[in-house]
């Protein structure tokens, strides 16, 4: 049976150098990274280039991403939160197409890595803390003290509050790298079941049309996973920085 | 809805020809606002605007009260270590984690507003 961890694995492809000791390398993962942001800006800059008014079909597609994030913010946050919609564009651009990218066989799925998604949220989590601090001052620790709570409770209240503040960025990153990890695994452990049951002579070629029709079916399902799980990650980076905005509602 | 802020009919110059393109775009712009706001009550969808799937809903939720219950239980262990008190520092931060779980769990779904949802 094919190893259905083996496409999660990194390889240096080149080493660029080494910094105190540390070998430096490009990985595959580095690659496709590449390729992700290559792919964005192939279709952003090349899509928009012609400037028409009634746009073609890639640039109905360009147009139509800008409109989707923009929406996704403005129902969020509101206008203001308009100020950081490059910052939300490129999360969801870029979870986006490396989780699409990821279901062409062969490839590897950069966001099936903790580290990627844990950087990506703590980028936001830091964002919010540095953006709400600069833009209330210490108004922002009101975040963690709600309205209306008898001042008795009031401590342990606080202490929820800082924690559930504290768990942001566990769940905002385990959710992308669990459903594509879980996605991933699961397509890969039902193909290699076509293969055994193929190998079984004519009553196992039989059993392995389920197995077949299944890993179709699940690859729709994981391209739905895909774009929900890019569109979810860009909604709560907004309804996070709606915290920086507002705090203490 | 679609606001006018792309200003595509702002640089209107004096020929008609453009003032006449400019109130078509115009029209346009309202006629699409107008399906949007048709096509988003079409959906059957009744949640808010942040859950587009049961899928992601039901995960959501799990991870979040996993997170919560994982900080609690790092900071406790880690207060235990740093202070030497165990076994409370895991008792108390893992039933407070826990909580901020479950608080974490309701602001998500919906059911009540507080600092995570902030005004929409």
């Amino acid at each position: 049976m094919a190893d259905p961890i083996h496409q999660f694995e990194i390889h240096n492809l080149f080493t660029l150098g080494h910094i105190g000791g540390q070998e430096i390398a490009f990985t595959n993962s580095a690659l496709y990274m590449a390729v992700v942001v290559v792919g964005i800006a192939a279709l952003l800059v090349g899509a928009s280039s012609p400037r028409a008014l009634v746009p073609g079909r890639m640039q109905s597609v360009a147009e139509l991403s800008y409109e989707f994030v923009a929406d996704t913010i403005n129902s969020t946050t509101g206008k203001e939160g308009m100020k950081f919609f490059p910052f939300v564009f490129t999360i969801f651009m870029f979870v986006l197409f490396a989780n699409v990218i990821g279901l062409i066989p062969y490839t590897f799925t950069v966001t099936t890595h903790i580290i990627i998604t844990a950087a990506l949220a703590l980028t936001v989590f830091l964002t919010v803390i540095i953006y709400g601090f600069y833009r209330n001052g210490l108004k922002f620790f009101g975040l963690f003290v709600p309205h209306g709570i008898p001042i008795y409770i009031l401590p342990l209240i606080v202490f929820i509050e800082v924690l559930s503040f504290l768990s942001r960025p566990i769940s905002h990153s385990v959710r992308l790298f669990a459903n594509m990890l879980a996605g991933h695994i699961t397509l890969k452990v039902f193909a290699s079941f076509i293969t055994l049951l193929g190998g079984l002579g004519i009553l196992g070629v039989a059993g392995a049309t389920l197995p077949l029709a299944l890993v179709v079916a699940l690859t729709a399902l994981e391209l739905l996973v895909a774009f929900l799980q890019a569109y979810v990650f860009a909604i709560l980076t907004c309804i996070y920085l709606n915290d920086a905005f507002h705090p203490g509602h | 809805m679609a606001e006018d802020t792309r200003g595509t009919s702002g640089n209107g110059g004096p020929s008609d020809e453009e003032a006449a393109l400019s109130a078509r775009l115009q029209r346009l712009r309202e006629r699409l606002a107008h399906r949007k706001g048709v096509g988003r009550d079409d959906e059957p969808q009744s949640g808010p605007r942040s859950d587009p799937s049961a899928i992601a809903r039901g995960f959501r939720l799990s991870t979040e009260l996993v997170a919560g219950v994982l900080v609690g239980a790092f900071i406790g262990w880690a207060l235990d270590k740093w202070l030497g008190i165990s076994p409370w520092g895991m008792i108390v931060f893992l039933l407070l984690g826990f909580a901020a779980g479950v608080v974490n769990v309701i602001r998500a779904a919906g059911i009540s507003g507080g600092p995570g949802q902030g005004s929409r």
